[in-house]
């Protein structure tokens, strides 16, 4: 049985990163956004975990990226939802269109 | 090794040491907001001067941590402007309830930056970037009940979510092409494929979005206006500073074989920035906005700069940022101290400025004569430096267009200063007592902007440090 070829999982990447961009600049709600933020690097994941497995898997570096990357993204998060907690607390809604005080 | 490890990395590790003192004076007894201040500032310094003494270089942990001279001499810029930034929000954090805090989320940026100007790997690099964006998104969300704050710092931590995501996916595809993140392996990988030319992009972009260059710019204003000033200033001047060193460094070590790819892209992106910023700064009503589209015009002369590529464009970037911490804390000095007084930060405000406030007008005209370039601040050596170095490529074109775009930024300099000191107002900005700490922190800013253009040894320092190709 022959495995899954790279160029297959890259287009997955690939496609979810493009999803994860599409969402962030149509959904107006900010958790869908930092939802599709995640999204983007998930996306980064599969690709270090993919790149590392089939093209050097003699090191680990890509698999660490990633376990980096998922923590980084958890403590980002935190730091983003504490935020919009504020700005819900501030403004009373989370959707974007009615955050805009400042505007040139 | 032990030894070693301490030397090399003596500037994150007092870095480390004040975050801890800090975070055990916040647990402990009840301390009066002036003694935290004063502590705080007092440890700035020292950070600052322990800076200058027994540096070495050297590699640690696997090249993951590089440092030379050039390195300990951009992180000592890094903590001159946070020790000025750090003595002009003294007067607004003093009626704050939460000035440890502050300090904490402060120096956990410039650790940040210390790991990112000092990575040698791309998986230290990302975590310095992030170390040093994310408390910052919570640092412009400081005035906690202003609604304008809390704006600001969603749009912050949205678009730099984003732009970090960019950079991510850039960095997945080089590791990808290369098959390594050590900077120094790395560059022996890069042949100019259309992969790799793929991946710099993506990279490029994040790396804009940070320095907010012009097509990524459009979080640039509504942070700077919405943050509080002191917030601002860093942003504006030390966040934006260490990125551009860490771009300089990937740019020149990672990415040389693709010099020609990447001097087209930012030769695009550099007439872009400073038109564009130029433009924009002409409408601005509200001075931070203004400062914030000015800063975003200086960056296009930054990267005039780096198209340079040679050992001047290295030593002129430098250069550069090191008066653009000094001119740009003073101008945002004077306006912190007016806008903690009187709330007041339109332009028009600032009418019949001279006639109340004399010195605050000198020190505002002069910091905004060093940012527009006039001769005998350091502001025009600074840009001379930079066109220089962009020059000895020899593209005429993108001189010409940045030396016509320093005129048009003449005009909306000048035209603060016109207001400040010729237009007429009923009811200027009362009279203001300067705090001491704000008084100190203005003399050094004057000082810099005077004595580094015209102490050449200063110059020459920096350039015999600096490397290119």
């Amino acid at each position: 049985m022959s495995s899954i070829p790279l160029t297959h999982i890259l287009f997955v990447s690939t496609a979810l990163f493009f999803i994860g961009m599409y969402g962030l600049f149509t959904r107006r709600n900010l958790i869908t956004m930092l939802m599709s933020i995640e999204l983007i690097l998930n996306s980064v994941n599969i690709n270090f975990v993919a790149f590392n497995k089939y093209l050097y898997p003699d090191k680990l570096n890509g698999v660490f990226f990633s376990l980096f990357i998922i923590t980084v993204a958890a403590a980002e998060a935190a730091v983003a939802i504490a935020i919009i907690i504020n700005l819900y607390r501030n403004h009373r809604s989370i959707d974007v269109e009615e955050t805009q005080e400042m505007k040139y | 090794m032990l030894i070693d490890f301490i030397i090399l990395m003596k500037q994150e590790l007092i870095i480390t040491v004040i975050i801890f003192i800090l975070l055990l004076l916040k647990i402990g007894t009840d301390i009066s907001n002036e003694k935290i201040l004063n502590l705080a500032n007092g440890l700035l310094l020292l950070n600052l001067a322990a800076g200058f003494v027994g540096n070495q270089q050297g590699m640690l942990f696997n090249e993951m941590f590089l440092t030379n001279p050039l390195i300990v001499l951009e992180k000592n810029i890094l903590s001159l402007g946070t020790l000025i930034v750090s003595l002009q929000s003294a007067d607004w954090l003093k009626k704050h309830d939460h000035v440890p805090e502050f300090y904490i989320l402060l120096l956990c940026t410039l650790l940040g930056m210390f790991f990112m100007i000092s990575a040698g790997n791309l998986l230290m690099f990302y975590i310095g970037l992030e170390l040093s964006s994310i408390p910052l998104a919570a640092m412009a969300n400081f005035d906690l009940g202003k609604r304008r704050s809390s704006e600001a710092a969603m749009k912050f931590i949205m678009s730099s979510a984003f732009a970090s995501g960019l950079l991510l996916f850039g960095i997945s595809l080089v590791y990808g092409a290369t098959g390594t993140l050590t900077f120094s392996e790395m560059a022996g990988h890069i042949t100019g494929g259309s992969l790799q030319v793929f991946a710099f992009v993506l990279l490029l972009s994040g790396f804009a979005f940070k320095i907010s260059v012009v097509p990524f710019h459009l979080w640039t204003a509504d942070v700077y206006e919405g943050a509080p000033v002191a917030v601002t200033s860093w942003l504006s001047v030390i966040s934006k500073g260490s990125v551009l060193f860490a771009f300089v460094s990937v740019l020149y070590t990672v990415f040389k074989p693709m010099a020609a790819t990447w001097y087209n892209m930012l030769f695009v992106l550099s007439v872009l920035t400073i038109l564009i910023g130029n433009l924009f700064a002409i409408r601005q009503n509200n001075i931070k906005r203004f400062l914030a589209f000015s800063s975003i015009a200086q960056i296009g002369f930054i990267l005039v700069g780096i198209t340079g590529s040679s050992q001047l464009a290295t030593a002129s970037v430098v250069y550069f940022v090191l008066i653009y911490v000094f001119s740009n804390l003073a101008a945002f000095g004077v306006v912190a101290l007016v806008s903690a007084v009187t709330g007041r930060e339109q332009v028009s405000d600032y009418k019949g400025f001279y006639k109340t406030n004399p010195v605050l007008s000198w020190v505002l005209t002069i910091a905004l004569f060093s940012l527009a370039g006039v001769p005998p601040t350091a502001g025009f050596f600074g840009k001379f430096f930079l066109l220089m170095s962009g020059a000895g490529k020899g593209n005429y074109v993108l001189i010409t267009i940045a030396a016509l775009n320093m005129i048009i930024s003449f005009y909306y300099y000048l035209r603060i200063v016109k207001a400040i000191f010729m237009d007429a107002n009923e009811q200027p900005i009362e009279r203001l007592i300067i705090p001491a700490y704000a008084k100190l922190a203005m003399v050094i800013c004057i000082v810099g902007i005077i004595v580094t253009g015209l102490a050449g040894y200063v110059y020459d320092y920096i350039h015999s440090l600096s490397f290119g190709f």
